[in-house]
């Protein structure tokens, strides 16, 4: 195990009918370490778990898993991995401990090994309080737990987490944050995609960008953030003001180029020390008389992630709000990229 | 966790594979008696089939052989209730398949075959319990076994192995058709016009000529006849023999079928 990454993915290729899921995507996990593969909805995220963890065939290229190749030895491969995927997969019809104390069974635990595992899971969960009740019952995040919970049971020292906190609120998505933190800290290989930069950046080592099924970047969080060139600084004019004399006005400040949304009012300006940029931001609105209404500084999104690697906006992140949409993978993105155009 | 020692060959034992079905059962056991309207539903369907069937065409059909209408009926009752039954199987496949259940039991190291197998297996309990429902409620109204509890055990031993290539089929149905609600309709297609063009309702020799060909050899028109004989008495060597032989032949084709399905469907 030691001798091996937790994962390597060579040009990796899948398409879907006419649809190319995936062109060549390769990647590589140093055991011990997260990786978080950020992109939009049908830039080929699930897909990638889904040939890493043995659901899919890729058309071409290979995959290893702790050594093991996910095709020819994909029973090898599901010894070793625990998934959670894209959706919170528990069975609504038995309760907490019944669906871990099921797949502990599966995984060939007796019953008694399977209900001291599952009371475990429970109690590090946080969930032992409702583990009698049926997992029909649970919110969303509660039940996201128990998804992860079930992905633990066989202890596996890969873990594969798709999505893990889409579609949950602001206090459920810290509470799986601070959990796969526990996670990492006791040494898991953690393969997990997000559509938040927020999320990669705080719980990933390093973070493969995704899109259209090709990875297009590649790095430690701080690295890629260096990348798009650090914050964003964004103003919103006075309504009725043209915000291209605001950019005029702040001209050459900043990093990178400045982007203005006449739309919506507002400049968008990337800048690299954070908040060190304010004493000039202000002395430059004070010499030209222009008044903003609204200023904030904030970490860079995955949509300027994306304008900034692709040109384009991520799909996702334009909709990164939306609850998960079934979407055939790379339809939506495809469609997003025409409106844009 | 020692890599050593893993079998890389995907080869799982016979023991865990057997072990893995019964935890799948299980759990479809215990899903069948939670979800309380499917299990009032499950249990009025049969009842009402024996009850409607028997009163409403009971005094329009004259059965052959001089039986009550109730000794003629009942058996190809059992196998219409069980048939219309094994359409949950492929509901509650392509459930599991939308939920990405099937995703998760996929990447665990379990025998292919083992998720639809629980599933099949849970069904035929059910379908047991729902033979013994309409034999009880039959012989409220008037049926009676007249070949002997033997004769009478095979009865209800034939009717839960059909109903165990219908679920197998429906399984099929439910990871080809992936949606639970168009899986469920997709299941009754065949009940419906099988059943219709067998000697289920009917005698064969009621239907016109071009009919009556395609009745005789309907494996329902096999199933129900080997039903009656066991039922009502008769030689029964033959009519059983093709019954199985059907049965056997539906499993043969419908088992490999399902397994290499589920071994390449994902969540959508």
């Amino acid at each position: 195990m030691a001798n091996h990454p937790a994962i390597v993915a060579e040009a990796l290729s899948k398409h879907f009918g006419r649809v190319d899921a995936l062109s060549g995507v390769c990647l590589e996990l140093p055991a011990g370490t997260v990786l978080g593969l950020l992109g939009p909805n049908g830039a080929g995220k699930t897909t990638t778990v889904r040939i890493l963890s043995t659901l899919l065939r890729p058309d071409r290229g290979w995959a290893r898993v702790a050594g093991f190749d996910v095709v020819k030895q994909a029973a090898a491969v599901r010894r070793l991995i625990g998934l959670a995927g894209q959706y919170a997969a528990v069975d609504a019809y038995l309760t907490g401990r019944e669906n871990l104390q099921m797949i502990g069974r599966l995984y060939g635990l007796g019953r008694r090994a399977a209900t001291r595992r599952a009371d475990e899971l429970l109690e590090r969960f946080d969930l032992t309080g409702i583990a009698g009740r049926l997992a029909r019952t649970y919110s969303g995040g509660t039940r996201r737990r128990l998804d992860i919970a079930a992905s633990l049971v066989a202890d596996a020292p890969v873990l594969f987490l798709d999505e893990p906190t889409t579609g949950l609120d602001p206090r459920g998505r810290v509470a799986v944050w601070q959990l796969l933190g526990e996670l990492t800290a006791r040494g898991a290989s953690l393969l997990l995609t997000t559509q938040y930069m927020e999320e990669a950046d705080r719980l990933a080592d390093n973070i493969a960008v995704i899109d259209s099924g090709r990875v297009i970047a590649t790095g430690s969080p701080d690295q890629l953030k260096a990348q798009v060139g650090g914050d964003r600084l964004e103003l919103k004019a006075v309504p009725g003001d043209d915000p291209r004399r605001l950019a005029r006005a702040l001209a050459g400040l900043g990093c990178g180029p400045l982007v203005v949304d006449e739309v919506a009012g507002r400049i968008v300006l990337p800048v690299s020390d954070g908040p060190g940029i304010l004493p000039e931001l202000a002395e430059r609105l004070a010499v030209s008389g222009l008044r903003v209404a609204d200023l904030a500084l904030r970490r860079p999104t995955l949509d300027d992630v994306f304008l900034t690697l692709t040109g384009h906006p991520g799909a996702g992140a334009a909709r990164a709000e939306d609850p998960p949409v079934n979407s055939g993978p790379g339809s939506e993105l495809q469609g997003a990229t025409n409106e844009h155009r | 966790m020692s890599t050593a020692d893993l079998d890389t060959t995907g080869h799982i034992a016979p023991a865990s594979a057997l072990a893995n079905v019964g935890v799948i059962t299980g759990r479809n056991l215990r899903r069948l008696v939670r979800v309380p309207t499917l299990i009032a539903l499950a249990t009025a369907q049969p009842i009402l089939f024996v009850l409607l069937f028997t009163y409403a065409l009971g005094g329009a059909v004259r059965a052959p052989g001089g039986a009550s209408y109730i000794d003629y009926l009942l058996p190809g009752l059992l196998v219409l209730a069980i048939g219309f039954g094994a359409s949950q199987t492929g509901v509650a496949i392509a459930e599991d398949l939308s939920s990405g259940m099937i995703d998760r039991l996929r990447a665990l190291p379990i025998a292919s075959g083992a998720v639809l197998a629980g599933r099949v297996t849970a069904d035929a309990i059910r379908n047991l319990f729902v033979v013994g429902l309409m034999i009880a409620v039959g012989s409220a109204i008037g049926f009676r076994f007249h070949a002997g509890p033997i004769a009478a055990l095979a009865a209800v031993a034939l009717a839960v192995a059909v109903g165990l290539a219908f679920s197998w089929l429906n399984a099929l149905l439910g990871l080809q058709v992936r949606d639970p609600e168009s899986a469920g309709l997709a299941g009754l297609f065949p009940i419906i016009i099988l059943t219709f063009t067998s000697s289920t309702l009917v005698p064969v020799a009621t239907m016109p000529g071009w009919l009556q060909a395609f009745a005789k050899v309907n494996p329902i028109t096999v199933v129900v006849d080997a039903l009656r004989v066991l039922c009502l008495g008769g030689p029964t060597a033959k009519p059983v023999a093709e019954a199985v032989a059907w049965i056997a032949g539906l499993l043969v084709v419908t088992v490999p079928a399902a397994i290499t399905r589920y071994r390449h469907t994902t969540a959508a």
